[in-house]
């Protein structure tokens, strides 16, 4: 019961989060990426364990494409079906810029009530 | 939900088809795709270990097949409601029946039907030439080869076509090819293709463009010509009375048969009205040809889910072949 909660709650943080991850993993790089390979990085960012399950980031990756903020080419591979590469557009990273400062002000208000368990919310009222 | 996980990625694909069974078709073909993509990569990413322990592991990194079917519709909802342009929906009939003109779909629709003849002569030559080329070949050491090539050229206008259908009246059709898979051998890859019934489904739309294509053109050419020049009919003929065309204009509506229409002064503008009812009415058509022809395209040139039968054959039973 416990675990599925938790489990709801980190899906539903997650819907706007993956694509400000995204874009910001993409602005990082020099080079173009595809699917697996930005998936590895999220996951080898977390001690190999990505936050979320890296199925959801392809219908993302699509979505940020189909807005204009990311470009993607195709190049065969040997192991599977042709990858999709992607690389950030100007547009992306004018939207990264925006989705960013959007992100620290949400951090830093739910990190007002929930860091400091003594904090002065209490003490004020 | 219970079910057992998957452990080939045959299983898993089969299994995230399963799952998305009654989606849109081409949403299940990107999602495929992109499963196939990852869990492949993930394979040759792990040498030591046999394609079952790998899927073993999946459910937590890539997710389980449930979970990737929702992430795919849950993005496909909120990007088609983020692209979709709102429409403010004409309440009256009338509004509704002029209304037409303010959808853009009615005039790139308009536009395919024009399309649809150079397109149909493409594609026939191409595929008449590729068959007969292929069977004259086939007693030669390229005549496989030459099958193949003619056959991949087939998938990639199948999908040239699928996107210029999405542009053009906004049906959802795959973003992605088809992956073959990695049939072991060359012969058995043929053989698949050859049994793929996929393969004669696009031939047999890329050789029907032609009949439809022509039909298409037809009507388009033959209702805009027609409904402009009765639109134009009214104007010309004021313009004739001012005297810009000189005298004799004059003399040509004046004489033009029969009298009752074109010189009893109401004739004409009941023929402009004529001309903009079937301006409007061949807008109309347009759009829901442009539609038809999507569903109908989606039939042929996209792969069917085996598991989707009973709604293939339900879409099917509403979808007369045209």
């Amino acid at each position: 019961m416990d675990d599925s909660n938790g489990r709801k709650f980190q899906k539903e943080l997650n819907g706007g989060l993956v694509g400000l991850v995204l874009l910001a993993v993409l602005a990082e790089s020099d080079e173009d990426l595809y699917g697996y390979e930005i998936a590895k990085r999220l996951a080898n960012a977390n001690d190999g364990t990505s936050i979320f399950k890296e199925g959801t980031i392809y219908p993302v990756l699509r979505a940020l494409s189909a807005g204009n903020l990311l470009t993607s080419r195709i190049v065969p591979s040997y192991s599977g079906p042709p990858r999709r590469y992607y690389r950030i557009t100007e547009q992306g990273r004018g939207v990264l810029a925006e989705w960013k400062s959007i992100w620290r002000g949400t951090r830093d208000f739910v990190d007002r009530f929930t860091e400091t368990e003594h904090s002065d919310i209490g003490h004020s009222s | 939900m219970n079910r057992s996980a998957p452990r080939s990625i045959d299983q898993y694909l089969r299994q995230l088809r399963e799952e998305l069974a009654g989606s849109d078709s081409a949403l299940i073909q990107d999602a495929l795709y992109d499963a196939e993509e990852y869990l492949r990569a993930e394979v040759a990413a792990h040498p030591d270990k046999s394609e079952s322990d790998v899927l073993e592991l999946i459910a937590s990194t890539y997710g389980a097949p449930d979970e990737v079917a929702g992430a795919y519709r849950d993005t496909e909802v909120k990007v088609k409601a983020a692209m979709a342009t709102p429409r403010k929906e004409a309440k009256s009939a009338l509004g509704r029946f002029f209304g037409v003109f303010l959808d853009p779909r009615a005039y790139t629709s308009l536009f395919f039907m024009l399309l649809g003849l150079p397109r149909g002569i493409i594609y026939f030559v191409l595929v008449v030439v590729g068959l007969s080329l292929s069977a004259g070949f086939s007693v030669l050491i390229i005549g496989v080869p030459f099958f193949l090539a003619f056959m991949a050229v087939c998938r990639v206008i199948s999908l040239a076509e699928g996107r210029l259908i999405e542009a053009m009246t906004g049906v959802r059709m795959p973003r992605r090819p088809v992956y073959q898979g990695t049939a072991t051998g060359f012969w058995a890859r043929i053989g698949e293709m050859l049994k793929d019934p996929r393969t004669w489904t696009t031939i047999a739309y890329l050789i029907l463009m032609l009949p439809i294509g022509i039909l298409y053109f037809v009507i388009a050419v033959a209702g805009l010509s027609v409904s402009l020049s009765l639109i134009a009919l009214p104007v010309i003929g004021v313009l004739a009375q001012a005297g810009w065309f000189g005298t004799g204009a004059v003399e040509v509506f004046s004489t033009a048969q029969p009298e009752w229409v074109f010189n009893t002064g109401f004739g004409i503008p009941i023929l402009g009205l004529a001309g903009v009812l079937l301006l409007t009415s061949l807008a109309h058509l347009a759009r829901g040809i442009g539609r038809l022809h999507a569903l109908f395209a989606k039939t042929m040139l996209v792969a069917r889910t085996v598991s989707s039968v009973p709604e293939a054959a339900q879409s099917g039973a509403a979808l007369p072949a045209h």
